[in-house]
């Protein structure tokens, strides 16, 4: 069972080459043989475990060299973020790095005796993390390798560091195969506090003065989930004299509210809540806009945020009919609606990204905080579709940058004739989030039966409000994409996507149509055996004769129109200008106005940022989540002691 | 093959008329003559319209419009020509910016005599455009059916 | 439901609502017009206006508009086909956003101005309606345990006794859905001139078509949601159920010809608290007394 440690040195490794070698062309080739090698020990590991008859491994009892080392990573992290904080001159942060560290170095050299666990667990959910990050992760890498290329050539303000933010991208990714398989919680920390601190690198990579705030915004809101964890994990160490994850779940199952575990769970989902960018803690996901593209493709599809959603999930059955679970379902389903509401005011196409995948990580986070098997299946698909339809679009939005130098949604009117290929990607990536027949629609479906099932009426109404503003935000995009072109200047676009980008943007549009039809396979034969592990019963969500059939007979309905069409192609239709009292200039893109002067037609779409905008809405959600998280873990606190 | 007779949808556009034919054609649509009873409705639309009524002169800035709303319309149409001014150009005639009736641009069909036409008398025009729009969509059948054949 | 009645439920709805659907827009149309002091078109004549539609010449402003249209009436179609045949409600009103969608696509693929702002004012009303629509489906969840239309009909008890909040929101909404007066914001039956025809600027003679049809088969759709608030295991309570549609469509019609048109915020403001008073108060309550 070498592909464990191999999937976590690797890509140590490969960033260790990305940072000695300066020579582009050969950092280029090593970027790409690891990512594929990457993928290709990912494959390995699903293999061995299936081979193994899918059970879950438990692995590494006796590690006392890895723990040690583990620590000293611990103090390495803690010495790098003590000395950038000190170096941009803000103090206070590195005390939120410091204290855990020695709280947790403590509780290592002078804490209980901990029992002898396997310190790695790999299970049905870890595999799936794995194939997300390995498979998504790798491809964001061989994206990025076109990417950055374009990007210095336009962005001739920043210093060219390539070999930094390689080697960043590959630890990171490195760091992720090490927190979802991790079974000890003293490994996971160390892990988690990677990727905090790789995301908070990633962030800064512009050194812009907005840059390093926002990095240090996202640092310190990550190292205080990290602290709540820390001092969850040791409560826990502490009552059970051991660090299994597996355990904590279990004992967090069986053992009512009044025991100190409850709030140990609470802290810990506390934590995830903010790796999760849930609110009041979203705002260090929108700062993250500012690094560049494959940055933000990484952090909010195959890393960071799921990290958060994956440790949710673990917990799920722990927090179920408890208040930690209510806590974490109300913030999450209050999320979901208030992002998406903010969303509809943004125009900036990343900035919708951020703020959907905040939505929808807030319908994952509530699915897991219900902790039903129902809802867990919703969000694990939830979680797929996310993964795979995020890196899409950020991936794409970045290639239209490159092309057409705005990522402004209004700019992309008429992408469809300008720039076809991304437009299409784009089509695809939009439509696999909210669409029927779409998986994304079906755990929607299933979120709010399970939601009405636990009798949890906040949540139906959050997801029934932020249903019908989510479809808002994408269709108005959708719309802007295929509206024939009204800027006549900018149509020749030239389409100057490397081979890579489009590499990878084809194979996430493949996977995102084939999991669309086949999803229901990977219910019956993935998610289904995962929630038996998981809860010891599975969830008929949907039977499966259903959903094929809804499959086969939606696939008719695209096609009989489209056959229609071409039926009706040899019939003559005569085609007119559009309507404009009279007065367009002889095509659709302009009138004569009063003057007797022609005048370019300008259309846009709805933001009402006045009613909805961020900065009206933020501040007022952050407030209430921020009471709610303080009532809740007070209760939970008061329970307990 | 259809009949089409049943359902004829009027597009409205005044040209520089003063108003005062505008007036009655939308007294057509009041209760007292309600021209809805034979089908007919006011559209608005080019793209939707069967008959093309037509009020007031056409003037060298408003030739143009006239002539693409026109153009507009699917066939089969028809153009009807309330009042004087469209008919002739009236009264405004002789002025410098005027170019004469409805006819200087387009073909008209009816003509609807009156300063400012009746009522009555637009419902009678518009009666009338309604066989002649049943009359050309006879003719657009049969050559749609030849075409149909000739192309198989 | 045995299967074979499944069939021919899916034929009878294919084939007749059609006709039904425009023949209540006939008895629209004449009400309508007693309403004002008119005598008012003959009943078929919505057929009159179609069968013309399909007679002109074909025309577009974009090609595209037709292939648009045609998968927004055939899903439109599905979804009631799916609704009659006794399937899954949510999974219905799921599929009717997706059409719904292809309406906004058809409307803006034609860069009109007067087309897109009916295309944007019709995704406000989307938004304004689905919360409604949703509390519905849940409300026949709680009420029946099932989303299956056939169980949710075959319940001993009408519906409506448990839900008369759900049911005044869906009837509230279907104001919108149905395109009346106040909130026939994207699209307007008469020459109101502000939007000209709102989001069917650009449609003509076939297309149009296809859009009232495909309005058609959307009206007995959502009058059979409708029908299911009423409808029990008693064969009587079919007659009671029509009885109610008509009133519910009278009441439209009166609504329709006696108020003014509202702002898209007006409306999205009155539309969710309706909803959130009257279907969430009783969602509260039927989850209590569950």
């Amino acid at each position: 069972m070498q592909v464990i440690p191999f999937l976590i040195c690797f890509p140590l490794l490969c960033a260790v080459l990305m940072y000695c070698i300066r020579a582009d062309k050969v950092r280029n080739v090593i970027a790409y043989a690891g990512a594929v090698i990457i993928i290709a020990a990912t494959a390995l590991l699903v293999m061995q475990w299936m081979m193994g008859g899918r059970q879950p491994m438990e692995l590494y009892v006796h590690t006392e060299m890895v723990n040690h080392l583990i620590l000293a990573g611990d103090f390495l992290l803690m010495i790098v973020v003590t000395f950038l904080c000190f170096r941009y001159k803000k103090y206070l942060i590195c005390l939120l790095s410091i204290a855990p560290t020695i709280l947790i170095a403590y509780v290592e050299l002078a804490g209980p005796e901990l029992k002898e666990i396997a310190h790695v667990r790999v299970d049905y959910l870890s595999i799936l993390m794995c194939v997300i990050v390995g498979l998504i992760g790798s491809l964001i890498v061989v994206y990025a390798v076109g990417y950055m290329d374009g990007y210095h050539k336009h962005h001739t303000e920043f210093q060219d560091r390539r070999y930094y933010f390689f080697m960043i991208l590959f630890l990171f990714l490195g760091a992720m195969f090490g927190f979802v398989v991790s079974n000890s919680l003293l490994w996971l920390i160390f892990f988690w506090e990677t990727t905090s601190v790789c995301s908070f690198l990633l962030i800064g990579y512009t050194r812009e003065t907005e840059a390093i705030n926002n990095s240090f915004r996202a640092l310190w809101m990550n190292l205080l989930g990290g602290c709540a964890l820390s001092v969850g994990v040791t409560l826990y160490i502490y009552s059970k004299g051991q660090d299994s994850l597996q355990e904590l779940i279990r004992y967090g199952k069986y053992l009512d509210e009044r025991h100190v575990i409850a709030f140990a769970v609470a802290l810990i989902a506390f934590a995830a809540l903010t790796k999760a960018a849930q609110m009041p803690f979203s705002t260090w996901l929108m700062g993250a806009m500012v690094a560049p593209t494959p940055s933000s493709a990484l952090l909010h599809s195959a890393t960071m945020v799921k990290a958060g959603i994956y440790i949710l999930f673990r917990l799920g059955p722990a927090m179920s009919e408890k208040a930690s679970g209510n806590m974490i379902a109300l913030i999450g389903g209050f999320t979901f609606f208030a992002a998406s509401v903010m969303a509809i005011a943004q125009h900036d196409g990343k900035k919708v990204l951020a703020f959907s995948t905040i939505s929808n990580l807030g319908l994952m986070v509530a699915c897991a905080g219900v902790g039903r098997a129902e809802t867990i299946w919703a969000g694990i698909f939830l979680m797929i579709f996310h993964a795979i339809s995020k890196s899409l679009l950020f991936q794409d939005i970045g290639a239209t940058e490159n092309a057409t130098h705005s990522r402004e949604i209004e700019s992309m009117h008429g992408l469809l004739y300008r720039v076809p290929k991304l437009a299409i990607f784009m089509f695809i990536g939009i439509v696999g989030m909210f669409l029927a027949p779409f998986g994304m629609l079906i755990s929607k479906w299933s979120a709010l039966r399970a939601a009405v099932d636990e009798s949890n009426i906040l949540l139906v109404v959050f997801i029934v409000f932020g249903s019908a503003t989510t479809s808002f935000y994408w269709t108005k995009w959708l719309g802007k994409i295929i509206s024939p072109t009204h800027n006549a200047v900018h149509t020749n676009v030239e389409d100057i996507t490397q081979k890579s980008e489009t590499l990878s943007l084809t194979i996430h549009a493949v996977l995102m149509i084939a999991l669309c039809v086949l999803f229901p396979v990977l219910s019956v034969n993935y998610v289904e055996p995962l929630l038996i592990e998981q809860f010891n019963h599975s969830a008929e969500v949907i039977p499966t004769a259903v959903l094929y059939t809804l499959i086969v007979i939606i696939l008719l309905v695209f096609l009989v129109p489209f056959l229609a069409d071409r039926a009706f192609k040899n019939r003559r239709t005569n085609v007119k200008l559009a309507y404009m009292n009279g007065i367009n200039v002889g095509n659709n893109t302009g009138f004569i106005d009063s003057f007797g002067e022609p005048k370019q037609l300008w259309m846009s779409n709805y933001y009402f940022t006045k009613y909805i905008g961020q900065k009206k809405l933020m501040f007022p959600c952050q407030l209430f989540t921020l009471a709610v998280l303080i009532v809740m873990m007070a209760r939970i606190l008061g329970g307990v002691f | 093959m259809g009949k089409v007779a049943r359902s004829p949808w009027l597009l409205h556009y005044d040209g520089s008329s003063c108003n005062g034919c505008d007036i009655e054609v939308l007294a057509c649509l009041t209760p007292v003559y309600d021209a809805e009873r034979f089908g007919i409705m006011n559209t608005g639309d080019p793209l939707q319209a069967d008959i093309f009524l037509i009020t007031g002169g056409v003037n060298t800035q408003n030739k143009d419009v006239v002539k693409q709303i026109y153009d507009q319309m699917p066939r089969p149409k028809v153009v009807v020509a309330v009042g004087v001014c469209a008919c002739t150009g009236g009264v405004f005639k002789e002025c410098y910016n005027i170019l004469g009736g409805a006819d200087s641009v387009i073909p008209v069909d009816i003509y609807v005599p009156g300063c400012a036409a009746r009522p009555q008398a637009i419902i009678d025009g518009i009666v009338k455009a309604v066989a002649l729009f049943q009359e050309r969509s006879d003719e657009h059948d049969a050559k749609v059916k030849a075409e149909k054949k000739g192309g198989r | 439901m045995s299967i074979y009645m499944r069939v021919i439920f899916i034929i009878c709805y294919v084939v007749l609502a059609p006709f039904l659907g425009g023949f209540l827009e006939g008895l629209d149309r004449k009400i309508s017009a007693r309403m004002q002091g008119r005598v008012g078109p003959p009943v078929l004549q919505p057929f009159y206006d179609v069968q013309k539609l399909l007679n002109k010449q074909v025309i577009a402003v974009s090609r595209a508009q037709t292939f648009l249209l045609m998968t927004y009436m055939l899903l439109m179609i599905f979804t009631g086909a799916m609704f009659f045949a006794g399937s899954d409600i949510l999974m219905c009103f799921f599929i009717l956003a997706t059409a719904a969608t292809f309406l906004y696509f058809a409307a803006m693929i034609t860069s009109s101005p007067y087309s897109t702002i009916g295309a944007q004012r019709e995704l406000i009303q989307m938004m304004a309606y689905e919360p409604a629509v949703l509390l519905t489906c849940v409300g026949f969840y709680l009420s029946a345990k099932t989303f299956n239309v056939s169980d949710i009909a075959a319940s001993p008890l009408s519906h409506i006794l448990y839900m008369p909040g759900f049911f005044f929101a869906f009837v509230f909404i279907m104001t919108i859905k149905m395109r009346k007066s106040p909130f026939d914001t994207a699209t307007s039956h008469h020459m109101h001139q502000e939007l000209v025809k709102g989001l069917t600027t650009e449609m003509g003679a076939r297309n149009l078509a296809f859009f009232q049809i495909a309005e058609w088969y959307e009206n007995i759709f959502l009058l059979g949601v409708v029908a299911l608030f009423i409808i029990n295991n008693n064969p009587w309570s079919i007659l009671a159920a029509v009885l109610v549609i008509l009133a519910v469509y009278f009441v439209e019609i009166l609504i329709d010809n006696t108020s003014a048109r509202f702002r898209w915020d007006q409306m999205l403001k009155i539309t969710w608290l309706v909803t959130l008073l009257s279907a969430g108060v009783n969602l509260l309550i039927l989850m209590l007394i569950s």
